[in-house]
């Protein structure tokens, strides 16, 4: 078998076996980098150098009996998250110099546990877009089709699983920019519940929806990796306080009895036939397996949109007023203060950036920010309050990740309407807070994989992970690979 | 026409922790530029603010010293503008739910009147950095930034417009100075910018209801600037008026060289600060149980102790507020006054030559090479006749040099007071026998010429002689 198609399970027990070493495996995927790199284009910035000493390292661990399940799993994570001494730009020309001091947290939790880092990820610029065609540095393709999209913002980070460039990856999550690539690329792509997964040294887009979470193979692996990275950081004030489950120990309980809720608003007239056909085998599949169906509201979903179009640009545009040229990243040649901002920021910033921050910069404005902004939070706490009554009487709900299967290249680049309508589904789950995992359901006629929804209560990633787990063993969708 | 006043003042008070408001680097003054930061106060990408709590008791005990109530839960805010000693873009400050509101200090006008003036709001936020212009190493003249300051935990106190003359802008801002160097939470060092104040000036016509149009003076940085900055800005308003123009609104700067304020920008021109509810920070819950630890750990307040000091020992007021100008005068005076029960005798002492010799000497209480005790021992001293009240200056300027005990000089240096009848008595026999013309003056009934013999006898004794011994002796003597 090779390497590059282990997960981390695979990996983990022919490293622990000594049927092969780290440094032959990280070797094998930077290869594998290599060769479809140009057709796929997922990566950033690829640390050959990094990648085979932390191997080096892992193999040393190996060699003492200290064999954890990432230690010297080959990873990569989103350009998102703070590498130290490793270039990090976000997806931005205006962090294409900027080499950070410090880590993220969440990386440094994975390397703690061993894990090997093969390079940043390309993803929408400053993770504002849902096709990976903000980029600064080049539109990812979908591994299973490359004239269409991978879904963004962590397209990179989706695209690297289904391309097998990494066993693992990170991505972050602010209205489905894990869920909708993880669809797209037919990956398992999970958002914890906010404040599960520290988000120091995590560059900010919208600081109260964004999320760290893992995209992987398998349910299995996602389970590892969330319990790697969950856990309070002091220095994340947001980070909660409760205790860590074991994810991977109760994977297997089941979904006998399980309570699962069809949101009435999800299923929509207008949803694409293959992802409508690939949501009833989906129902059917659980209800054979003694899952329990229950028609819900969330009455407010129609407003969601535009709720998160005020929400999260107001705070990008608060979040991305530090890219001034003063300190570090890119400034641009100027006479005086000024002008040193606004060549800078006009420079450094792409299109869909700035229009985000000018629509942000707006509803906060004095005139407008009773009307926007304020009314935007009353409405994102009506949306919280419809899942609230919902889980009262269910378990999960179960609903589609995007309304189409992955779109050409270019279709919607100009739409950006049309672009926001592709995070739809995604969207209400970071305005509630809650967690949410994009599973491998189907394929579309064209041969395109198609993702389902499941979200958990807050902090019910234990449950979800459990009804995907039930859902992979039952059906064959994740093993399927892309041809590249 | 007649004019009125109208003046609120906003006052930063830079607070005495040991971190940052929301990191670990250290707030000290005068480091090397940029060395007390990290990568939340450099404001790098992904770095989070977490709050300092220290920040919060603090900003708790000045809200409780200022008759505010504590809001139960407070919000942070973000502030945005670009500068670049603002390395966010944004200043993370409190606007709705501050965290103490409606407060009040009374202070005393024009002698005995006591005027409330209403505190709207004190919140707690963080500074900015510095920016450093023409002395920098490398090529060019360009400016230069130093974050040490920036993250640096302020309390920001903002009063109504209840002040009607720039005396009591000034009593008001002294008061609130006295209080928070009291509380230990601020050094009050207003040139390095401690403690520094924002003027809100306005005039109406007497008798209107109307507030005028208000111009916002800055950079204030000293009680007599204040004073200065309001009176130029008042006349200036009512110049305006009176030549037929309108009082725009506006902030001005204040110019210490000239006395006089410049406009710095126009409401046209004042930013859109866009605030809103910072998320990176929960909202700051505080407890009715924090809140009664607070109090119970506060100080005994200066106006408290003043009415303390007047009911209790018996102070004159004036007394009293000299002796509660600060928290360690105060205690100095309790600790004298607990090694010696005169207590307007010690509050005499401590307002005469001890405050004199701190002066010029340019000491703090707190560094007074005397003690509390051991000036009691030299009050002692007096009362018992050991020495006079004249030999225990010299006594205290020699304690003050050398640090000895007053009883150690007094033996050292043979300072005893000679109280003995019999050998006064023989002094001034000789006395009066070398001033026969003088003595027959007073006897004639000059008897101004009394002073004289006095001085002569203590001449004599080396001031040692117990003066009211020798008045008596010598009243008898010259009287014949």
């Amino acid at each position: 078998m090779n390497i590059f198609n282990m997960t981390i399970h695979e990996l983990h027990t022919a490293l622990k076996g000594k049927q092969i070493s780290s440094v032959e495996a990280t070797s094998a995927m930077l290869k594998r980098i290599e060769a479809v790199e140009p057709n796929v284009g997922s990566f950033i910035t690829v640390t050959p150098e990094h990648a085979l000493a932390a191997a080096g390292k892992a193999d040393q661990l190996i060699a003492q009996g200290a064999c954890e399940l990432l230690t010297g799993i080959p990873l990569a994570i989103k350009d998102i998250f703070l590498t130290e001494g490793i270039r990090t730009t976000c997806g931005s020309r205006i962090l294409h110099n900027f080499i950070p001091p410090y880590s993220a947290t969440s990386w440094e939790k994975l390397c703690d546990c061993g894990a090997v880092l093969l390079g940043k990820l390309n993803q929408d610029e400053f993770a504002m877009g849902s096709s990976n065609e903000s980029s600064a540095y080049g539109t990812t393709r979908n591994p299973w089709d490359t004239t269409c999209i991978p879904g963004g913002s962590s397209g990179g980070s989706a695209a690297a699983v289904a391309a097998r460039q990494a066993i693992a990856t990170l991505g972050t999550d602010t209205g489905g920019s894990i869920r909708q690539p993880a669809s797209h690329c037919g990956c398992v792509g999970l958002k914890p519940t906010y404040g599960r997964v520290s988000r120091y040294g995590v560059i900010a887009y919208a600081s109260s929806l964004d999320q760290v979470g893992p995209l992987t193979r398998d349910v299995a692996d996602c389970a590892v990796m969330l319990g790697a990275l969950a856990g309070h950081d002091p220095k994340d004030s947001t980070s909660v306080d409760t205790p860590v489950p074991d994810y991977s120990a109760t994977l297997s309980q089941g979904v006998k009895g399980l309570r699962i809720g069809l949101p009435k608003e999800y299923f929509i007239d207008g949803l694409d036939p293959d992802v409508q056909k690939a949501m009833d085998a989906a129902i059917d599949t659980y209800r054979r397996l003694g899952a329990e169906f229950v028609d819900i509201s969330l009455p407010h979903t129609d407003y969601a949109v535009a709720t998160y179009y005020l929400i999260a640009t107001a705070e990008a545009s608060s979040n991305l007023a530090r890219y001034d040229g003063v300190r570090f990243g890119h400034r641009a040649e100027a006479d005086g203060l000024l002008e040193m901002y606004t060549k800078s920021r006009s420079e450094g910033f792409g299109s869909e950036v700035k229009r985000r921050i000018m629509l942000g910069t707006y509803a906060l404005s004095s005139g407008y920010y009773d009307a926007y902004y304020v009314k935007a939070q009353k409405v994102r706490t009506l949306i919280m309050n419809d899942f609230i009554s919902a889980f009262a009487d269910v378990d999960v709900m179960l609903t589609p990740v995007a309304p189409t299967p992955a779109f050409k290249v270019g279709e919607k680049i100009n739409d950006p309407l049309q672009m926001y309508l592709s995070d739809i589904f995604t969207i209400p789950v970071n305005l509630a807070g809650t967690c949410a995992m994009s599973i491998p359901a189907g394929f579309s006629a064209a041969g395109l994989p198609i993702g389902l929804q499941l979200i958990g209560k807050p902090f019910g990633e234990e449950t979800v992970l459990q009804a995907g787990f039930a859902f992979e063993q039952a059906t064959e969708w994740h093993t399927r690979k892309a041809t590249i | 026409m007649k004019y009125q006043p109208v003046i609120g003042l906003e006052v930063h008070v830079q607070l005495l922790t040991d971190t940052k408001i929301f990191c670990g680097c250290s707030t000290k003054f005068g480091a090397e530029p940029n060395s007390q930061t990290c990568p939340v106060c450099l404001g790098l990408p992904g770095a989070l603010p977490v709050l300092n709590k220290k920040v919060v008791e603090f900003a708790i005990k000045a809200g409780l010293s200022t008759n505010c109530s504590i809001t139960p839960r407070s919000i942070f805010a973000r502030k945005n503008y670009f500068y670049p000693d603002l390395p966010k873009g944004y200043q993370i400050s409190q606007f709705e739910d501050p965290i103490c509101q409606h407060g009040w200090l009374d202070i005393a006008v024009d002698g005995d009147t006591v005027k409330r003036i209403g505190i709207t709001r004190i919140h707690m936020e963080e500074d900015a950095g510095k920016l450093v212009h023409g002395e920098l190493s490398g090529p060019g003249d360009g400016s230069g930034v130093d974050l040490n300051r920036a993250c640096t935990p302020l309390l920001e106190v903002v009063s109504e417009p209840d002040l009607r003359t720039s005396d009591e802008a000034v009593t008001y801002l002294k008061q609130l100075h006295q209080i928070v160097t009291w509380l230990g939470i601020c050094d009050g060092n207003m040139e390095e910018g401690s403690f520094r104040c924002d003027a809100n000036v306005s005039v109406m016509p007497v008798g209107s209801n109307t507030l005028g149009t208000r111009a916002e003076i800055k950079n204030v940085n000293s009680f007599k600037f204040v004073k200065q900055a309001i009176e130029y800005e008042i006349q200036r308003q009512i110049d305006l008026i009176e030549d037929g123009g309108t009082v725009v609104q506006e902030t001005r700067l204040f110019d210490p060289n000239s006395g006089t304020t410049r406009s710095m920008r126009s409401k046209e021109e004042a930013h859109d600060y866009r605030y809103f509810p910072d998320p990176d920070l929960v909202p700051l819950v505080i407890s009715d149980e924090w809140i009664n630890r607070s109090r119970q750990e506060l100080p005994e307040l200066p106006e408290q102790r003043r009415q303390r000091f007047m009911d209790e020992l018996g102070l004159p007021l004036y007394d009293a507020e000299v002796l509660t100008a600060s928290r360690a005068l105060a205690d100095y005076f309790e600790a004298g006054i607990a090694a010696h029960s005169n207590a307007k005798a010690v509050g005499n002492w401590i307002m005469g030559e001890i405050t004199r010799a701190l002066n010029d000497s340019g000491t703090a209480i707190e560094a007074c090479p005397i003690a509390p005790g051991q000036l009691a021992e030299l009050l002692t001293l007096i009362d018992n006749g050991t020495i006079s009240g004249k030999i225990a200056k010299t006594v205290f300027d020699e304690m003050w040099r050398s640090g000895k005990a007053p009883q150690v000089i007094v033996e050292e240096q043979g300072l005893v007071q000679v109280s003995d009848g019999d050998a006064i008595e023989r002094m001034i026999d000789e006395i009066m026998a070398a001033n026969a013309g003088q003595v027959d003056e007073y006897r004639s009934g000059k008897e101004k010429v009394f002073g004289f013999f006095v001085g002569q006898v203590m001449k004599a004794s080396k001031g040692k002689a117990n003066p009211s011994v020798v008045n008596e002796l010598l009243l008898g003597k010259l009287k014949g």
